[in-house]
């Protein structure tokens, strides 16, 4: 009885900052989701290394295994010229990361505002919609010579085609935001005395927030996408050229090690928009929560 | 499109200070959707007339147009004919002094309840800081949500969310409040309770009410006046005064007259209903 109401005590006066942080980490820690992720991880690993360095299965045993690259991504002496203690690999790394930033700010930029304009206002909707439909489902690389011929440079083309693409999801799931806004908050707006930009900024951007981060997730991994795409064919640096260089010289290991800088770089950078959405949007966050998710 | 125009500047000009509450009138109203070649007439030469500080309750047979009624009142849409006044004014778009509380919930989802109550006031510009706080906080502890405040609608229950939407309209102090069966859709147990809750805040504050419902014992249990109607096109059948003694309470729902104004509008509904079933098969 006693130790149940200390315990109520206890929930009322709720942990904050470090306490918080480490009750999370010791409930995560508890709790089998961290090791299954373990394994999963350690069952892929495996199967590369059997594959490529185990058994050396035929056509599988030109790449490079996990073991021969980590000895190469860890050493100060990288025998194919890249690890985490040459200076190029952090070049690349940054040189994609900026133009990463740069058209994903753009796209963002751009693209939510267009997007919410073009779900709230018909005639906004009916000048602009057609030509981004139309617009939307050419490749990113069928725009690569066009990017190349109208802009100079190496930096130019690169950006503009991340732009691109990720511009088209961004817009689009904007428009789709405003959408789902149900009809009744609009009423209840109305009937309360909003202006029309009132409901804009009470109604329509907030209610359109879960449907752009979810948009903002998917073009940011488009924008990385068309980016490692356009850095292969134009390129003096990132990742994207790092690959195709490595290829170009027959050195496997540095190829590998982009890919998977990749994958960590992208996780990270759609974990990131993730956080921020669910900073954003509480009360989408305890939605869920009810949910069950 | 009012060829009544200058008759009711007269009796808008009567009525200059508004009233508490307000007597509401629609004169011939109809309303049709689609377009013009394939048009559905929904509401057909409608004149009720919702009398100042009474609880007047429509009923009638799901389907027929409730929902339509409460927006043309509302002013979300324009009748095609007649028109809609209040206090003698024509109503032409929604505004402050009626109030709608919706079938659904609609409070607004990414604001707390306190952040939806003072939203009318905050956006009209009214009201600010912190007497409004002050004045939403004292309306949410008379609804019974003081703990709730800052919570987000979601993590509040049925009957909750629609008392605080009880508190979002009557903080902007309406002359009319209008509720499209509120109350749908809640357990047999909150309804009951939201029923007894609304009635007390309505024998409170005496203001103009029109509450939309689908359920007879619901209607005679609020009613003043009750409004029963047919089926699409929906007309008006029957106005029945329900004459039960206020404050209300349940065991008036066992009285002989309450039992005779029961078997009227089951009567009048279930004929309706079973044309609509008819024509449905």
């Amino acid at each position: 009885m006693g130790q149940v109401s200390a315990a109520r005590e206890q929930s009322h006066n709720k942990p904050e900052g470090i306490e918080l942080f480490l009750l999370r980490l010791k409930k995560k820690v508890c709790s089998v989701d961290p090791y299954l992720t373990f394994a999963g991880i350690g069952l892929w690993l495996f199967v590369y290394w059997v594959l490529c360095e185990g058994l050396e299965i035929w056509r599988f045993n030109k790449l490079p295994g996990p073991v021969a690259i980590s000895k190469d991504w860890f050493s100060t002496t990288p025998f194919q010229g890249i690890s985490i203690f040459t200076e190029t690999y952090y070049d690349h790394i940054r040189v994609s990361c900026q133009r990463i930033l740069i058209a994903f700010g753009l796209a963002t930029g751009l693209g939510v505002p267009l997007g919410l304009f073009m779900g709230w206002s018909r005639p906004i909707r009916d000048y602009i919609f057609p030509i981004i439909e139309t617009l939307r489902p050419i490749p990113i690389l069928a725009w690569v010579p066009l990017s190349i011929l109208l802009l100079p440079g190496f930096e130019g083309p690169v950006i503009f085609l991340a732009t691109l693409a990720s511009f088209f999801v961004t817009t689009l799931n904007a428009m789709l935001g405003v959408d789902s806004i149900d009809e009744e908050y609009f009423r209840a707006a109305g009937c309360l005395g909003s202006s029309r930009w009132d409901v804009f900024r009470h109604v329509v951007v907030p209610g359109a927030l879960p449907f752009i981060f979810t948009g903002l997730q998917i073009s940011i991994g488009v924008a990385w996408f068309s980016l490692v795409a356009a850095e292969m064919v134009s390129g003096d640096l990132g990742l994207g050229y790092l690959i195709v260089d490595a290829y170009m010289n027959n050195v496997t290991v540095p190829m590998v090690i982009a890919m998977i800088t990749l994958g960590f770089i992208g996780y990270f950078s759609s974990a990131c928009v993730r956080a921020l959405g669910n900073k954003l949007m509480a009360w989408h966050v305890k939605e869920l929560a009810q949910q069950g998710r | 499109m009012n060829p009544n125009k200058t008759a009711t500047k007269t009796s808008e000009s009567k009525n200059a200070k508004k009233l508490e509450s307000a007597r509401v009138e629609m004169k011939g109203v109809s309303k049709s959707y689609g377009e013009d070649w394939d048009a559905e007439e929904v509401i057909k030469n409608i004149s009720v007339d919702f009398p100042a500080g009474e609880l007047t309750v429509i009923v009638g047979p799901s389907g027929c147009g409730k929902s339509t009624l409460v927006n043309l009142l509302a002013g979300f849409e324009k009748p095609d004919t007649g028109q809609v006044t209040i206090d003698g004014e024509i109503v032409t778009g929604p505004a402050k002094d009626r109030m709608v509380v919706f079938q659904e919930t609609a409070l607004i989802p990414w604001q707390t309840t306190l952040e939806n109550v003072t939203f009318g006031p905050k956006m009209r510009g009214d009201k600010q800081g912190a007497s409004l706080n002050k004045e939403a906080e004292e309306l949410l502890i008379k609804v019974g949500l003081g703990e709730f405040m800052h919570k987000y609608p979601i993590q509040l229950s049925g009957g909750m969310q629609r008392r605080a939407e009880l508190a979002r309209a009557l903080i902007n102090e309406p002359t009319v409040m209008i509720m499209d069966e509120p109350f749908r859709g809640l357990d047999a147990m909150s309804r009951s309770l939201m029923q007894e809750f609304f009635l007390q805040l309505f024998e409170e504050n005496q203001k103009t009410n029109i509450f939309v419902t689908s359920e007879i014992d619901e209607a005679i249990f609020l009613a003043d006046n009750l409004v029963i109607l047919s089926n699409k096109p929906t007309t008006v059948q029957t106005v029945i005064k329900i004459d039960l003694p206020r404050p209300r309470n349940y065991k008036m729902l066992t009285s002989a007259k309450a039992f005779k104004y029961r078997k009227q509008a089951m009567e009048l509904l279930h004929g309706e209903a079973m044309k609509s079933f008819a024509v449905s098969k």
